[in-house]
Formats: C-alpha cells, structure tokens, sequence
C-alpha cells in the first residue's frame, strides 16, 4: 500500500482553473458516494469507500477482456451494487447500533482487506485503462481539453444528475430520504429500514464504480488508484460540510479549482504539495467554521 | 488474601514479562534478535496509539507519520545536522549535537519534538469528531512521505539518510544487536510503568470518561479540550520515541519507511491487541511483526502466499475481531482469566464499548 504521490497526475493539458473543475466533478462523485447515500441515510462513514471502487475497477479489467467496454461498464455496476449492499448485511449490519467509532475500524479493516485483495488477484503492477471516448482534443474559450476529459465530466455530470434525480422524483428515493431523516419514524411507517441502508450502499458502490472506471483511464489503475482521491472527496465534503449534498458538490468545487491554482501558481506548492495543502485547506476551515460552509452545527444534549 | 492476588497479577504478569524478554536472548540468533527488538519499538508505538484511542476515544490514522517523525529528528541529531543551518538558525546550544548526538539521547528529544508537534496538531483535531478525526489524520499519514521527499535538502529525500550503528558503549562485552535489543526493551518497559501510571491516575480517568461520555465528563468538571491535546501530545511523544529506536535500530530512514500502509496497520494492531488495554499493546506489536511473516509462509504448511497475503489477514481479522471480540485478544484474556478465578464464564461487560 506504498503510496506514491499521486497528486502529480492530476495534471491535465488544460487551464488550472478548468483542470480544479474536473477534479472537483471527480471528488463530488466520490464525495456524494461517501456521503449522501451512507453517510447520511446510516451515519457511517465508510473508508473502505475508495477500496471498493479499486476493487470494482479491476473487476471491470477483467471483464474488458471478453466484452467491449460499455456492457462491462454495466456489468461491473450490477456486481458493484450486489457486492455493496452484501458489505452491508454481512458486514456493517452486526455493529450497526455499536458506537461510531467501532463501526470505522470495521471499513478500515475492510480497506484493508480489500487492498490486499486486489492486490493479490490481479497482481499490483499498474495496469493501463481503457477509455470509451475518441482520441484527440477539442477547444473551448481558448482552453485546449481532450475529448477524454470532456467524456469523464460529461459521465460524472450524469451521475450527479441521475442520483439527484433518483433522490427528488422516485417513491424510493423519498424512502431513502425518510430513513436518512428519522430512522425511527420510516419503521413505524413500514419502511423495510435495514434493506435501505443495504440498498445505499449498493448504489454508493454503484457510484464508486463509475468513479473509478472514470479515474482509472487517467491514473492507470492500480490497488492504490483510489486513496488520494478518496481523501479530495473527503476533503471536499468537510469543506462542504459533512451532512450536506450541496456543500459537497461546492466543497468539491472550492477545493479542486483552489489547489489547482495554488499548485500551478504557487511554487512553493508545485506539484508536489497539493495533497498537504488541501490538508491545511481543510484545517483551517476547521478552525474557523467547523461545520463547514453548509453543514449544519451538532447541538449535543445531556 | 484473594483481593491481594488480584492486584499482585498485573505487577507480577510484568516482572514475568521483564523476566522473559532478559532471557530470551540466550536462546535466538541475531536475526531474530532484530525482529525481537523491532517488537519492542512497535510495542512502544502501540501504547501511545492504545492512549489515544483505547483511553481518550480519538481514532488516529496517521500515528506512522509520528513514528516517522521521530525518526529523522533523531536521525539528524545522531548526523549532527539537524537541518536548521539551511534555514540560518542555530539549534539551540544546550542540546549537545556537536559532530552527532550519542543515538541513545536522541531518543527523548525526539520523543520532545514529535509529542509537541502532536500537541499542536491536536489543537485542530479536537473540532474534529471521531470520523472526521481519522480522516485528518489519514491524510497527514498520506502527506508525511510527500513532504520528506519535497524537503529533501534536510531529509535527504527520496535516498534517506544513512546512520552508523552505535558500538555499544561501557566496553560492555555484548555484541551491538544484543545492546539495541535491551536498549529497546528497557525503554519499552519504562514507557510501559510511565503509561500505567498516566493510565491509572487522575488523568487516566479524565480520558475514560471523555471516551464513553464527553458531555457526561464536561459537566463533572473534567476539561475535555485539555485533556484530549494532551493525550494526543503524549501519543506522539510515544510515537517519537518509538521513531527514533526505529532509525537507530535500522540504521537508515527513507520516506517510504513510513507509508500510510504502516497507521493503517499499527491502528488495526492497535485493535487487535485490545484497546483500553497496555497489554494490548504488547500483543498487538507481536502481531505486528510476525503475522505477515506467518501468513506469507504458514508454519504448517509448506506454501508461499503472495505478498499481499498479509493486509487480507489483517483486515478480515479486523473485521472479524470487532464483530466478535471488542476486547481484542488482551480481551480475550481478561475473559479466560476471570472465568478462572470465578469458576464461571461471563461476558465482559465493565470494559465498555470498544474499551
């Protein structure tokens, strides 16, 4: 699980200002993946999140190897959304009501696992992804970006799109809704609680299946393709404020364009430092507004 | 008679202990002295780890970034270049570096350096609450090996830094292997009296009921800012004492000694050992050390597993540890114990939650 610094390849051939909008998108898919769908509707915050994506991904390798891309696409996503919501009723399920802190070591021991795991199967050389978008590359507004890139934010605009969609017209999404409100309440209104919670993390695996297989083309894929990415989504989503959509999606936003300008701008930061200044990014937000700009503040009671 | 039996074990369990790692030397060849004495460091490492997270309840993913902290100060100490010169400061004249520290006093400065360094990160930390908490210290633990390699004029970057092995010293008649083994033991065993005495006192107390209940403990008048800082100064100080052993006993420190992999597995160690429990810690660092050598290369059965064999072990033990054993095997061991002494076996419940 050595980890190399792989905040340099976030370099894109585009304006720093377009390329922190792209890792932006990239850490809202993540970010909303952690939370809105888990964080929100069970109050867990899965760090094995990032894992399950890598292992997905390679799971969609593999299946390159028979099929074109787009079926395998859809593929992974079904074996991602079953493999999700299994982790839940097998795995989160029995510590469920235990303190938060019990529940954070189990995923850490499940990214642990699951680290291993890839690593074991496919072997930890870094692989080349493929990517279903045509070569060559395109101008807007004098920015010269690939029509990769332009694949991967159209992909993940989708995605946010959809889920949103899925959360504000559908019976289910109303569901899913009303457990993440009041669990307690949904039961006495018959909701079958525990198979939401294993449904959104099914649909959290489902998401991080996309971002990975968006990712993967770009950073090449390896068991450790997630972890910096996991830590932007998270650093966008305290940023944002933990238990809120929008604050994810402009957390993101904020984050990625600011440390792109800063690492393009900024000397001292470079390259190298992106993943130390978001850091400080993150900690000063903290200090100042620890709920983040949107979240709500916590008023505990005796 | 039996009330004086049940406070004579722990005392008497730790002589036995003492007993054992004096002893164990006669019988193993200097291999295995290396991996007994790299127990120790990681058993040093795990009580600061236990401390913070056993007893004051906050979750640390970037107690290797501590380690690795106390690794080059006392790696620059024993250089005799602590870096400051590139920056036009003198280090301060009262701490005798000259041409390089004897190792052995590096090892309470830099426990000094690492644990005020935890102090003022754990400013911050406490607006943090336990999940936020251990992402912020993932990504310290991800941003330690960046900046090592970023500042490589003091850190010698990517290509580490080179010590020299001490000579033992005295003119004792002991080979240098012999001599860092009882040098790590003997400050693993003072840590340990240092922790049990912090444990056991007015402060040890403070953090049990910051753990199971921080708004319970504000209002008996219990200073959970205060406290909780502090736990995290004296964690990394652990941290750093342990780091410093690390680079005298490896004799080279390099970035990637101190990935995010090594907080991921010292928190799991940590768990697995037992939290809330020092035992736990000694239990804890010998898994540490020996299950991914066992679960490469399983004792009875003549097969190689790949080298990712190790983290699959860990992470489904984890899992399966928090699922059924919240004691971890120290535990474990309190269980059989009492179900000795009273004949009959129940269910732990006074080591809490998680505890």
């Amino acid at each position: 699980m050595a980890v190399p610094a792989r905040a340099q390849r976030f370099e894109l051939s585009i304006g720093p200002l377009l390329r922190g909008v792209l890792l932006g998108v990239g850490s809202i898919v993540g970010a909303l993946a952690a939370l809105v769908l888990i964080y929100r509707t069970t109050d867990v915050l899965n760090f094995a999140q990032g894992e399950m994506a890598t292992f997905t991904t390679f799971i969609a390798w593999s299946l390159m190897h028979h099929m074109s891309y787009w079926p395998a696409f859809a593929l992974t996503l079904v074996i991602a959304f079953v493999g999700g919501a299994a982790i839940e009723r097998i795995i989160i399920r029995p510590v469920e009501h235990r303190p938060e802190i019990v529940i954070v070591i189990v995923t850490i021991g499940l990214l642990i696992a699951l680290n291993g795991l890839s690593g074991w199967i496919w072997n930890p050389e870094v692989k080349a992804f493929d990517d279903p978008f045509p070569n060559g590359t395109t101008e807007i507004a004098g920015v010269v970006i690939s029509y990769q890139e332009l694949g991967v934010l159209g992909v993940c605009l989708a995605t946010v799109v959809l889920l949103w969609a899925f959360f504000r017209f559908t019976t289910l999404g109303l569901v899913m809704r009303a457990v993440a409100n009041s669990q307690d309440a949904s039961r006495l209104l018959g909701v079958r609680v525990g198979w939401m919670l294993a449904l959104g993390w099914g649909l959290a695996a489902v998401l991080g299946a996309v971002a990975g297989m968006m990712a993967a083309p770009s950073q090449f894929l390896d068991p450790n393709l997630m972890l910096v990415i996991l830590i932007y989504s998270f650093a966008a989503a305290v940023l944002g404020g933990i238990d809120s959509p929008i604050g994810a999606v402009v957390g993101g936003l904020i984050l990625g364009v600011l440390i792109n300008i800063l690492g393009t701008y900024v000397d001292f930061i470079g390259g190298e430092l992106r993943l130390p200044a978001a850091l400080v990014v993150l900690l000063i937000v903290l200090l100042i507004r620890p709920q983040g700009l949107f979240g709500h503040r916590v008023v505990r009671r005796v | 008679m039996r009330r004086y039996l049940n406070r004579a074990l722990g005392p008497a369990l730790f002589v036995v202990a003492a007993v054992v790692v004096a002893l164990l030397p006669r019988f193993m060849g200097e291999f295995r002295l290396l991996e007994f004495t790299l127990v120790a460091i990681y058993v040093i490492a795990l009580l600061g780890l236990n401390i913070l997270t056993g007893y004051s309840g906050q979750i640390s993913l970037g107690h290797g970034a501590f380690v690795g902290v106390g690794a080059y100060v006392a790696a620059l100490l024993s250089l005799g270049r602590p870096g400051l010169e590139l920056y036009m400061l003198d280090p301060p004249s009262w701490i005798p570096i000259g041409n390089g520290m004897t190792p052995v006093f590096t090892i309470p400065i830099a426990a000094l350096v690492t644990g005020v360094i935890g102090f003022l990160i754990g400013i911050p930390a406490l607006r943090l609450g336990g999940v936020s908490l251990a992402l912020a210290t993932l990504a310290l633990a991800v941003s330690f090996p960046i900046l090592m390699k970023r500042f490589s004029e003091v850190t010698g970057g990517g290509g580490g830094l080179n010590l020299n092995l001490p000579e033992t010293p005295f003119g004792w008649d002991i080979s240098t292997r012999h001599w860092l083994y009882y040098e790590a033991w003997v400050t693993a065993g003072i840590l340990f009296l240092a922790a049990w005495l912090l444990v056991r006192g007015r402060i040890g107390r403070a953090w049990r009921a910051i753990r199971d209940g921080e708004v319970a403990a504000t209002s008996s008048g219990v200073n959970p800012a205060l406290y909780k800082t502090f736990a995290f100064g004296v964690s990394s100080a652990y941290a750093g004492a342990a780091g410093a052993l690390f680079a005298i006993e490896t004799a080279y420190v390099n970035p990637d000694t101190f990935p995010v992999s090594l907080s991921i597995l010292l928190l799991a160690s940590a768990v697995i050992g037992g939290l809330g429990s020092l035992a736990g810690a000694l239990f804890g660092a010998l898994l540490f050390e020996f299950l991914p050598i066992y679960s490469q290369e399983p004792p009875i059965f003549s097969f190689h597993f790949a080298d990712q064999a190790p983290s699959v072990v860990f992470g489904v033990f984890l899992i399966v540890i928090m699922l059924l054993l919240p004691g971890g095997v120290a535990g474990l061991f309190r269980t059989l114990a009492g179900a000795v002494r009273t004949g009959r076996f129940r269910r732990r419940s006074d080591t809490s939650e998680l505890a």
